[in-house]
């Protein structure tokens, strides 16, 4: 038995031309907003209700939308909405934080904030080269520790551990290590340190270890990642002429994934160069330059802002400024190793097919 | 130069799955030997285990021998390294070395393993390889760009300068015209015919035509079904397995009457 179905007469002009909203609707939308919201600022407002009175006027699209053009156009603009809302919401604090950085940082930036130390000055004057040399010395120290150890353990990972149990455990372990809380690396390193050298010791190298507790998993899961992108491909190539494993993961797989493998070393480098907590436990802070790692306290560039916030003595203005210039120089660092990490991966990745 | 395999009872696991059962078939030198056989029969399993490549992946291996001139190749002491600088390669897909220029890429088998040489016996090398791969007049001006800059036929017959620039005894060609353009094949069948007076040449081909083209021997490989081992069904030379084959299933696989 069959039935016959007759299918609904379909509207053909209703289903292909609706009506639609003009194409500059969305921006009129938001010019709406942004003027709702310097009108109310004007009136007496605070930002904070200013920028909700524009984020409600801004919501006004999609009724607009759903009159005019329908159900399902008015769930897109609706969405879209929405997404945009928190795109400038995440936007929101990392710009606030730029603004109030460079704004109070800019002020103490000069040539004697850059060459002085610390050293016997009290109130006006001094400067971060302590703090500066602290901190490339101790970070550079815990690359020179971490980046061997990582990128050999991400080889040994993907090349040879071919998903063993071993392998799956430095996996998990790796992957608690990301979540570690700083103050634990630091501790640990207090506690090996004190083991050598008793209560109380303070070296910069305690830091460098503290630091690499924190880069090592990120540099084995950022390395283990660029090493699997590497084709299998280039793999069995390589073997088909006679080259044994070791020579084809030095000579192949390494340079091909060179591009990401430093991109992942610069990035956890920037990721461990503002820790706090752990230097203030094993490295400590000191007024003078401090060049040698293995011996006494250094001073670095998070410990210093902190300290300066903390015990800005009398009167304290010139203190809280340093405070902020060297967060500033700290931003700064971090952003210029983000700008290397992009040429990097621009001029190493292997040219050719792009 | 140029050395006969002869291989008799062999049977190629994964693992536990037997991929390849009980081969037998001897491969004169100096020849062109085409395998067929429809997807998953297990010819480029068995053209793998000719290399010792196919010990690459994980819980591979092989039961039987396989002799080349007189050597088994998986004797005890042999070393797979070694018996692959004898035996050459040419995968599917062209992969040349992203990181490496044209020129970098015909010496791969030697940079790579560190060999010295003098500049100008690796000028030579890299000019008698490129012109027997047909490739020299196209790339003779950019020797120093990238590899992967060049076209898919292009990148093949570089893989193939690769492969032969380490003078290997014997080439191994895994569908090497699967993903290129007709041109292209072309060009590479006449550069096996060219290079079967030098080297024993073994392909795997999925185009019937091509075997019969460039072939002096071929041989059929068949399943008998799903999760069932491959098997050789029948060898021997390629007019006659073309014009009057033994088994139905290859006569069937042939006249395109295979399911």
């Amino acid at each position: 038995m069959t039935t016959t179905l007759t299918p609904p007469p379909v509207d053909v002009s209703r289903e292909l031309y609706g009506a639609r909203l003009p194409s500059w609707g969305p921006q009129a939308v938001l010019a709406a907003g942004v003027a709702g919201a310097a009108v109310s600022y004007a009136a007496g407002a605070n930002l904070l209700q200013a920028a909700l009175i524009a984020w409600v006027i801004c919501m006004g699209l999609p009724l607009w939308s759903v009159a005019v053009e329908g159900r399902r156009k008015a769930t897109d603009r609706l969405v879209t909405t929405l997404v945009s809302s928190a795109f400038v919401l995440a936007m929101f604090p990392l710009f606030s934080i730029l603004w109030t950085v460079i704004s109070k940082g800019s002020k103490v930036l000069s040539t004697d904030f850059f060459t002085y130390s610390m050293r016997n000055i009290v109130g006006e004057g001094g400067g971060i080269y302590h703090a500066l040399v602290g901190t490339l010395l101790i970070t550079g120290a815990a690359a020179v520790i971490s980046i061997p150890i990582g990128i050999f353990a991400a080889i040994y990972l993907v090349e040879y551990a071919e998903g063993n149990r071993l392998s799956r455990w430095i996996r998990f372990l790796v992957d608690v290590m990301t979540g570690i809380p700083s103050i634990v690396a630091g501790l640990f390193a207090y506690a090996l340190f004190v083991l050598f050298f008793g209560e109380g010791v303070r070296m910069g190298v305690g830091g460098s270890v503290a630091l690499s507790v924190l880069m090592i998993p990120i540099l084995v899961r950022s390395t283990e990642e660029m090493l699997k992108l590497v084709p299998n491909e280039l793999r069995e190539a390589s073997y088909a002429l006679g080259v044994p494993k070791w020579r084809t993961v030095a000579k192949v797989v390494l340079p091909t994934s060179l591009a990401g493998i430093v991109t992942g070393i610069t990035l956890s480098i920037a990721r461990v160069i503002g820790e706090t907590a752990p230097l203030l436990i094993i490295v400590g802070t000191t007024d003078s330059v401090n060049f040698n790692l293995f011996d006494g306290r250094m001073a670095s560039l998070p410990v210093f802002a902190f300290a300066s916030q903390r015990n800005p003595g009398i009167p304290p203005e010139f203190s809280i400024d340093r405070a902020w210039g060297a967060a500033l120089v700290l931003l700064v660092i971090v952003m210029l190793l983000n700008l290397i990490a992009r040429l990097v991966s621009y001029f190493f990745s292997p040219k050719g097919e792009r | 130069m140029a050395k006969s395999i002869d291989v008799s009872d062999l049977n190629i696991f994964y693992g536990d799955f037997l991929a390849v059962e009980d081969v037998t078939i001897p491969i004169a030198a100096k020849s062109v030997t085409a395998f067929i056989g429809p997807s998953g029969c297990g010819k480029s399993t068995f053209l793998r285990s000719l290399n010792r490549m196919h010990e690459v992946i994980r819980g591979a291996r092989v039961e039987g021998k396989v002799l080349i001139d007189g050597q088994d190749l998986y004797g005890a002491d042999m070393d797979p390294v070694n018996v692959r600088r004898m035996i050459g390669m040419v995968f599917q897909r062209p992969n040349p070395f992203p990181t490496m220029s044209i020129y970098d890429n015909v010496l791969a088998g030697q940079k790579l393993n560190s060999k010295r040489m003098k500049k100008t016996e690796a000028d030579d090398i890299v000019e008698r390889s490129l012109r027997s791969a047909g490739l020299w007049a196209e790339v003779k001006e950019r020797l120093d760009r990238p590899g992967s800059g060049l076209s898919g036929g292009q990148q093949q017959r570089l893989c193939i300068a690769r492969a032969i620039s380490v003078e290997p005894e014997i080439l191994l060609m895994d569908e090497p015209c699967s993903a290129l353009d007709p041109i292209s094949t072309s060009v590479i069948e006449d550069l096996i015919h060219e290079l079967k007076s030098q080297y024993t040449i073994v392909i795997v081909t999925h185009n019937m035509q091509q075997a019969a083209r460039v072939s002096d021997e071929t041989a059929f490989f068949n399943l008998s079904g799903v999760g069932k081992p491959g098997r050789l069904i029948e060898h021997g030379r390629t007019e006659a397995i073309f014009s009057n084959p033994t088994d139905p299933a290859t006569e069937a696989y042939i006249q395109g009457r295979f399911g």
